[in-house]
């Protein structure tokens, strides 16, 4: 079809074919690979219309084609809603708008779709990376808009480029101004679909083997912690996430309902002030330095103390904490309560709880259980390995007297079955342990791979105690981390390894960027404005929307003055420089014009003293006079005036 | 072509800045005849922007916040940029060639930048319906010829003139209006067929006409600025009277007078159209003709000038 030629230009064509696939690349990622190859071939289709004048499909086809594809899509996610359903769909209009792209107008749709697929992709990643792709790519869709909408020439040049540029340049301040004072609504607006959960990595809310092991494979940072003084060292760095004290015999699961009122805390002395900037996982808990008493955001203490939130934590929190790391929580907790954390499914663990017997004939107080249980534990040889032996049947007796070998999940869940059966109340915990100081920045990563599980036993009087099994088996996994706690053979992903090296400190250099990204561009929403605003003066919503109107109006009168201002008139005939030139010549020969001496006169004065000079001087009047009185300037002109200056040597 | 006209002149009639079109013949388009506002693309983008931002809260996605707002900014830039692509832009218009009515005819229109940028996609549009895209070279000129249609003999001015640019990215609309200082004369059509003048018969001093000449003394008339020094009635002057000149005719024969009266029984257009035909032909035959319209003479003569000033005559008269 002649229509898919003639409007775009080959290079046109080509840039903006080579843009949109530059703005869907990011997609491929994570959309199935047939939509991937249809876009693909949508657009090699167009380019092959526009450059060897194939045809394109007509409607008749393209409409159930695209039917087709929506079927495809709904039968690959289930749905045709939600977030990843919804890119594969808009991706997919696309690619088929390529094939439809007949007009110009056409080209600014696909152009406007473009600008939408770059938006879905912050859906996936917020890094500073996508920031600066975002902006390459707005820049690109800018010179393209500006190339397919210009009436006379469709051709993609380097002055639209530049242009471009200057534009993207020019919205800059508009956009941080916007960004710092457009007043922020908290979200979400009409509810998040459940499929966005998906792919989110993080503890859960329950504990079965295998779980955290599975979380240490992967580096991504759980949560970054700026400590007001030293940090606590690294044996003292549990964080503490959700407490699970249900068993049915292989899981461990939290309490539904909240007690209330919160169980009773005794501090001592030691507080630590922190600020934690959590990534989102999308469950209601919040994580902090195990115990926390004070959070400035909205978080209820739960029966078993960890820290919840009304609603899951969609996007990065931001908060300041103080935590004790000496304290005495819930002594004296009555007798109801025991009967949970002192429950064991019947019949399961029988081994177990024949040992567990045993050692309770022996001992006589709590503090004595435990510490035989911790003779156990080192004299059996049990090893700490993140790959431990599957366990098919009953997951603590074949870990406690056959495969000996098991992770954190594994010692946190058979110790507190053991406490239990020995009628010492216990529950497990889940969190994070340790964690790495990144020097640039001063401040704590928490990466998944730090994810762990231990106990917590009660003793009157002296309340919740914590106890980490593993800590008795593979103390170098609470002094120094994971990475040396493993056998060699264990793999471990590239940033939870703790070898020194020129990529590792690069890595971590990267990190503290990121860190003041996560911190200062993508924690601010309504709770860091409101902040921010007090923290200038600014205290009521009027006050902030003036603000922004003046700066506004100011920011735009300071590029409209450096684009509209026209600079005066500079002299910049080349002709008239030339002549200048030629009369600065004669002069320093001694021969300068008399006053009110034109041009011609001037020059037949000088021929007639200089009869030597003449043709030169000839030449150059004549060509001087054309350019400047006659009617159009030629080049030709010009060049010879230029010659007959430059060798005029009076 | 006629459905573009009337769909340009509706386009004209609603966007405002009509009362105010500019006239003169080099007109400047300064700041204040420029009107800047978002064209339908603009809406649509207008539209993603609120998409974009919804979602943003929807979300809290900042990234997608930081999009919203740099895309308003392009906006914003790109309102300026459309309005300085217009700014400074001169446009001068020189009258049109006379035509006959119904023909079309071209004004010559200069567009002149007198910047150092390049102006890029300028539609200048007239009421009538012909419209042009040029770009203009920095400190340059392009020139082009606005046709309009003429429909009755008369002046006819050329007319409000569009001159619109979208340039950069189509999302604003920038405009300005002018009407040019320019006009053109249209005679009438010509009678397509017309029979012979009558013959100047029957009628007083037949075949002989007066024109002013240098032969015989005719008699005196009032002194006027620029008349001949030599023609002067020195002894009226010597008399202390008002200054008074001679004047002299000179018998030719061979003309034909093209008279009003011998139109009789026509409408006044028609009397019109046929004595354009006759002028046409007497000048085509090469021979002498003099006008003869109500109030107005003009005295026999010939060639293209002769011819034109009758027509003219023709075009201006009112009975």
């Amino acid at each position: 079809m002649s229509s898919a030629g003639t409007f775009l230009p080959h290079r046109t064509l080509l840039g903006l074919l080579l843009t949109i696939g530059a703005v869907a690349a990011p997609h491929a990622l994570h959309l199935p690979l047939w939509l991937t190859a249809l876009v693909f071939a949508c657009g090699l289709w167009r380019y092959m219309a526009g450059y060897q004048a194939w045809r394109l499909p007509p409607r008749w086809i393209l409409i159930p084609l695209t039917l087709l594809c929506a079927t495809g899509v709904a039968l690959t996610y289930g749905t045709i809603a939600g977030r990843d359903a919804g890119v594969a769909l808009l991706t997919l209009l696309v690619g088929l708008k390529l094939l439809e792209m007949r007009s110009r107008r056409d080209t600014v749709v696909v152009l406007f779709l473009g600008y939408f697929l770059v938006v879905t992709q912050f859906l996936f990643s917020e890094s500073l990376f996508t920031a600066g792709w975002m902006l390459l790519m707005v820049w690109a869709m800018t010179a393209l808009l500006i190339t397919v909408t210009r009436p006379t020439d469709g051709k993609l040049s380097g002055a639209h480029c530049s242009l471009a540029a200057g534009m993207v340049l020019q919205a800059l301040p508009v956009m941080l101004l916007l960004f710092v004072l457009f007043p922020r609504i908290p979200g979400p607006l009409w509810g998040m679909p459940e499929s966005d959960a998906r792919g989110v990595t993080g503890l859960s809310n329950e504990m079965t083997p295998g779980a955290i092991s599975e979380l240490s494979q992967s580096d991504a940072v759980a949560f970054r912690v700026e400590f007001d003084g030293d940090p606590p060292a690294a044996s003292a760095r549990y964080w503490r996430g959700p407490v699970l004290p249900y068993y049915d015999g292989t899981t461990w699961r939290r309490s539904q309902s909240p007690r209330s009122p919160p169980p009773v805390l005794e501090t001592m002395d030691g507080a630590i002030d922190y600020v934690v900037t959590l990534e989102p996982h999308n469950e209601d808990w919040i994580l902090a330095l195990d115990l926390p008493v004070e959070v400035n955001l909205s978080a209820r203490v739960g029966g078993d103390y960890d820290l919840r939130r009304d609603d899951p934590v969609r996007e990065r929190l931001r908060y300041r904490a103080r935590s004790h790391t000496n304290y005495r929580l819930d002594p004296g907790h009555g007798a109801d309560e025991q009967a949970m954390y002192l429950h064991l499914p019947d019949g399961a663990h029988p081994r177990a709880r024949e040992l567990a017997r045993g050692w309770r004939s022996e001992a006589d107080t709590p503090r004595e259980l435990m510490e035989r249980a911790l003779r156990h534990f080192r004299e059996e040889e049990f090893v700490y390995t993140l790959q431990p032996p599957r366990l098919r049947d009953d997951p603590v007796d074949e870990f406690l007297f056959e495969t000996r070998r098991g992770f954190c999940e594994n010692f946190a869940g058979s110790f507190a079955v053991l406490m239990r059966a020995a009628g010492v109340p216990a529950r497990v915990v889940t969190g994070y342990q340790g964690g790495e100081i990144n020097p640039t920045g001063n401040y704590l990563i928490v990466r998944q791979s730090d994810a762990h599980a231990w106990v917590e036993v009660w003793r009157r009087d002296e309340g919740w105690l914590r106890v980490d099994p593993t800590a008795w088996v593979a103390p170098e996994r609470i002094e120094l981390g994971l990475a040396d706690s493993i056998p060699e053979s264990d793999v471990l992903p590239t940033l939870s390894r703790r070898d020194p090296g020129l990529m590792r400190h690069l890595a971590l250099r990267w990190d503290a960027v990121n860190a003041y990204w996560d911190r200062w561009v993508l924690a601010y929403g309504p709770d860091l404005q409101r902040q921010f605003m007090k923290r200038v003066g600014i205290d009521n919503l009027s006050g902030m929307l003036t603000v922004l109107a003046v700066g506004l109006a100011l920011v735009i009168a300071v590029v409209a003055a450096i684009l509209l201002w026209q600079r005066p008139p500079r002299q910049t005939d080349p002709a008239l420089n030339l002549w200048h030139e030629l009369v600065r010549r004669l002069g320093r020969a001694g021969l300068p014009p008399n006053p009110g001496e034109g041009p011609r006169d001037y020059v037949h004065r000088v021929m007639t003293q200089r009869p030597d000079l003449a043709p030169r001087l000839r030449t150059a009047i004549g060509a001087y006079l054309r350019l400047r009185y006659g009617r159009q300037a030629q080049a030709a002109d010009r060049d010879a005036l230029q010659a007959a200056v430059r060798h005029l040597r009076p | 072509m006629a459905s573009a006209g009337t769909a340009v002149t509706a386009l004209l009639r609603r966007l405002p800045g009509r009362r105010g079109a500019i006239g003169g013949r080099r007109v400047r388009l300064h700041h204040r005849r420029i009107f800047v506002l978002p064209s339908r693309a603009g809406m649509v983008y207008a539209l993603l922007l609120l998409g974009i931002w919804l979602g943003a809260v929807n979300y809290n996605n900042n990234l997608a916040f930081l999009l919203c707002f740099l895309l308003i900014g392009l906006g914003i830039s790109t309102k300026i940029h459309t309005f300085r692509n217009l700014l400074g832009v001169e446009l001068e218009m020189d009258d049109a060639p006379a035509v006959f009515a119904g023909d079309q005819t071209s004004f010559p229109l200069r567009l002149i930048n007198p910047g150092e940028r390049e102006r890029i996609g300028l539609e200048v549009i007239h009421a009538a319906g012909d419209r042009h895209t040029v770009d203009i070279p920095p400190r340059g000129t392009t020139e082009i010829r606005i046709t309009v249609p003429t429909r009755t003999r008369g002046s006819l001015d050329a007319g409000e003139i569009l001159i619109r640019s979208r340039f950069p990215t189509g999302l604003v609309t920038a405009w300005s209006r002018v009407n040019p200082d320019a006009a053109t004369l249209v005679y009438p059509r010509p009678e397509p067929v017309a029979p012979s003048p009558p013959a100047t018969t029957g009628g007083r001093r037949s075949g002989v006409f007066l024109r002013e000449g240098d032969d015989d003394f005719q008699g005196l008339r009032r002194y006027q600025p620029g008349d001949s020094l030599r023609k002067m009635a020195w002894r009226i002057v010597a008399r202390g009277q008002e200054p008074q000149v001679k004047q002299f005719a000179s018998v030719t024969t061979g003309s034909v007078w093209l008279r009003w009266g011998d139109t009789a029984g026509l409408a006044t257009e028609q009397r019109l159209a046929r004595l354009c035909r006759w002028v046409l032909e007497a000048e085509a035959a090469g021979q002498q003709f003099g006008l003869g319209l109500p109030g107005r003479r003009i005295q026999p003569g010939r060639g293209p000038a002769h011819r034109n000033r009758c027509l003219a005559e023709l075009a201006r008269f009112s009975p």
